[in-house]
């Protein structure tokens, strides 16, 4: 009986025109098997969404094959990286978390599908909105919430705060908006000089997307042919500012002009992985940059300083909640052709929930960087210098 | 915490106030205005004035500003005065510096003067120094206005005291309001002057509210650029601040007060042009000078003001060198005790204070 429902609902999204929805991808094939753990399905293929191109004969594959090993792998990493940024707005309310603080949910197919699609030998750099970066680049939950508690153990030692988190290979979290995007070109540029195959990936948001430095960096990287991956994360709204008051174009795969574009599902993170691994080939075989309009979403307002309801609607909020959620499309997917039970996907959730709890206790726990680290920092390679501090009696040591 | 020490401090005043008998006859409860809210007046009123004022910058518009310094502006002007930019530092502030020398009167505004960096080659290079390029034929009545240095745990990137910067150039005028009177009155007179004027704001003043006299709640009421205030009398140091800083210079002054040490606390309103004859002249009178300011030493405000102090007439009645009282020479920590540690404190003050004095 179970199973009959099953197959009946599955025909039936199947078939349900979603013509209003832009951001729903379909899941296919139904295969049927009794739910014992040996039984799972190892893989599936699903249909996704095709993408708009700019200036390419061909896009990525519009079909994808996930195993079940991929699967439970970006559930898991989109997880974390949900309930590490709820649990981020969580301590910014008790104040435990200070300053600009702007969260991610909302776009996790975009990291989780990005980083699919690269390696971690490659590099990457995006701006502000930069925790799910953090984590698929190395970071680690507890060392990403000690970071924005402002503690030692913090990823940054508690000096940089939520928009200067590094790894190796990350470039961070940058605060001024598009300043990122030369830094990207640059980090290209070096893996072009260097002969080692890698790419860099160079994240912007649809905000930052009408910044003239990215329009320079684009010049230069399409005339140097640059291994340099451009992606327009478009979530809509620049801070407070819809898409259509901000370009005169929003069209933001085609923005390079010269240079190859696509335009994904940004909320599918098999979409996202496939059009990665699609500019990574373009890049890795020496015809320059490309570039990748994600259309995504946030559900928080811009940073925890803006509830995110004044442009626009709780209505609009919801809907893509309910529609289009990048965890709840996978773990569709994933349950309705027996890639998962729903009782793993529950365990899943349990151990995420605890390493974020574990790692949210070490982040209270934690204590503040030491003051002696105050003026350490300032140069690299450097014998220790004297530093000023806030009066000429006071004389700070400051070493490399 | 902010609001009581306003408190302690207009009360203050209220009482000398009071001890003039005019106070009862003639005006009415003194009205406690925020910092905010005296900017937004002071834009609302000028934009009311005269029809070539308008303002433009990233979420000044439809989200009430990103401080809500803006906040009801484009509900009553409409679009026309009232401009959402795109975050496009250096465009928008161009076509600002072309509006204005083309007639009209732009308030640009800077979502923190971090991002003029952004800008800075219009601001120098196309505002400040065309009116002297051209020998006098190309004015540029241009406002740039925006929070300026630190706030609260929003790291290096956004931290950063710009009034050393902007007051080395030329051409410039450049001024840095503490108080709410001071935050309308110098606002406006920005607005009305036919040079470009660089307003460094200060997020953290925004939200603290001053009494504001009656005369200052009038539509004409202006301070003039270029002229310093003395906001405390005393006879054994002089103190010399800008912006939130002066705040903590009072405070200071109080503690000291205590233990017999007089400061007289000026506030500089004014960057550039520097009103140093009020410095100098409070310096013939307490023989000791410190500066206090939230941005770093070298190159500073503070270091301006000491070279002229040794270049003029108040340097023969110094009785001890004049010192600074700086931010430390570091970009900003985020952790909430490094950050802390990072701007000048109150204690730093009452230290470098005894020091100076030699007690």
């Amino acid at each position: 009986m179970q199973k009959m429902l099953t197959i009946i609902s599955n025909v039936l999204r199947g078939s349900a025109s979603r013509n209003g929805a832009e951001m729903v991808s379909e899941g296919t094939r139904v295969v049927v098997s009794a739910r014992t753990y040996a039984d799972f399905t190892p893989q599936a293929t699903f249909d996704i969404k095709k993408c708009d191109l700019h200036r390419l004969e061909e896009g990525p594959p519009q079909q994808a094959v996930l195993t079940r090993e991929e699967g439970l792998q970006y559930y898991r990493t989109m997880q974390t990286m949900r309930r590490m940024e709820l649990k981020a707005d969580q301590l910014y309310k008790q104040k435990i978390i200070r300053g600009f603080c702007h969260l991610y949910d909302g776009q996790e197919a975009c990291a989780v599908g990005i980083e699919a699609g690269i390696n971690l030998t490659d590099h990457l750099i995006t701006a502000y909105r930069a925790h799910g970066y953090t984590l698929t680049r190395g970071g680690t939950v507890r060392e990403i919430l000690a970071e924005l508690t402002g503690r030692r153990g913090g990823i940054a030692k508690g000096k940089g705060g939520s928009m200067h988190m590094y790894t190796k290979n990350f470039y961070g979290g940058n605060g001024i908006v598009g300043a990122q995007v030369p830094l990207g070109a640059g980090v290209a540029l070096a893996c072009k000089y260097q002969e080692k195959n890698e790419l860099c990936v160079c994240l912007y948001g649809d905000g930052a997307a009408n910044q003239g430095q990215i329009f320079e960096t684009y010049n230069m990287a399409s005339l140097w042919k640059l291994p340099c991956i451009f992606i327009c994360e478009n979530n809509k709204y620049g801070m407070g500012t819809s898409v259509e008051r901000a370009a005169a174009s929003t069209d933001y795969y085609k923005r390079g002009d010269f240079i190859p574009g696509l335009r994904v599902d940004g909320m599918d993170v098999l979409c996202v992985r496939e059009a990665t691994k699609f500019a990574a080939e373009h890049c890795r075989s020496g015809k320059g940059p490309i570039l990748m309009e994600l259309q995504t979403y946030r559900y928080h307002g811009h940073s925890m300083s803006d509830p995110g309801i004044s442009y626009r609607t709780r209505e609009e909020i919801q809907e893509v909640r309910s529609k289009s959620d990048p965890i709840s499309m996978l773990k569709d997917r994933m349950l309705n052709n027996n890639m998962a039970s729903v009782e793993e996907l529950k365990e899943i959730d349990v151990e995420v929930r605890k390493e974020i709890e574990d790692a949210a206790q070490f982040a209270t726990t934690d204590p503040e960087p030491p003051l002696d680290d105050l003026c350490n920092h300032l140069f690299y390679n450097d014998p220790p210098i004297e530093v000023r501090g806030t009066n000429p009696w006071t004389k700070l040591k400051s070493v490399s | 915490m902010a609001s009581l020490r306003c408190f302690l401090r207009s009360g203050r005043n209220a009482v000398s106030v009071i001890l003039r008998r005019e106070f009862h006859k003639t005006s009415p409860a003194a009205l406690q205005v925020t910092v905010r809210d005296a900017l937004n007046q002071a834009m609302d009123e000028e934009l009311e004035r005269d029809e070539r004022v308008f303002l433009l910058g990233e979420e000044v518009a439809q989200y009430d500003g990103a401080y809500k310094v803006s906040r009801g502006l484009w509900k009553k002007y409409g679009d026309k005065r009232i401009i959402d930019t795109p975050i496009t530092e250096m465009g928008f502030a161009g076509i600002a510096v072309g509006a204005a020398m083309a007639g009209l009167r732009p308030i640009c505004e800077f979502m923190t003067f971090n991002f003029s960096m952004q800008a800075i080659d219009q601001v120098i290079n196309s505002a400040a120094k065309t009116y002297y390029m051209s020998a006098g034929l190309q004015p540029v009545p241009i406002v740039f206005r925006g929070p300026n240095g630190a706030s609260a745990g929003v790291a290096a990137q956004h931290s950063q005291c710009f009034a050393a910067w902007y007051g080395h150039c030329p051409g410039l005028k450049v001024i840095s309001p503490w108080s709410a009177e001071d935050a309308k009155g110098l606002l406006k007179s920005a607005i009305r002057d036919d040079n470009p004027v660089v307003v460094l704001e200060n997020e953290l003043m925004y939200g603290v509210p001053f009494e504001m006299s009656e005369e200052a709640q009038s539509k004409d009421f202006t301070i003039p650029i270029g002229k310093a205030k003395v906001e405390r009398q005393g006879s054994h140091i002089t103190l010399v601040s800008h912006s939130r800083m002066v705040g903590h210079c009072l405070d200071a002054a109080a503690v000291l007060a205590k233990e017999g040490i007089e400061c007289e606390v000026i506030n500089l309103r004014t960057i550039r042009p520097m009103d140093i004859d009020t410095i100098e002249a409070s310096v013939m009178k307490t023989n000791h000078l410190i500066t206090v300011e939230g941005g770093w030493p070298q190159f500073g405000v503070g270091a301006e003001i000491c070279a002229r102090i040794m270049e003029g007439q108040a340097f023969n009645y110094l009785d001890a060198p004049a010192i600074r009282v700086t931010g430390v020479d570091i970009p900003m920590p985020y952790a909430k005790i490094l950050e802390d540690h990072s701007t000048p404190q109150i204690k730093d003050i009452i230290f470098s204070v005894k020091k100076t004095l030699n007690v």
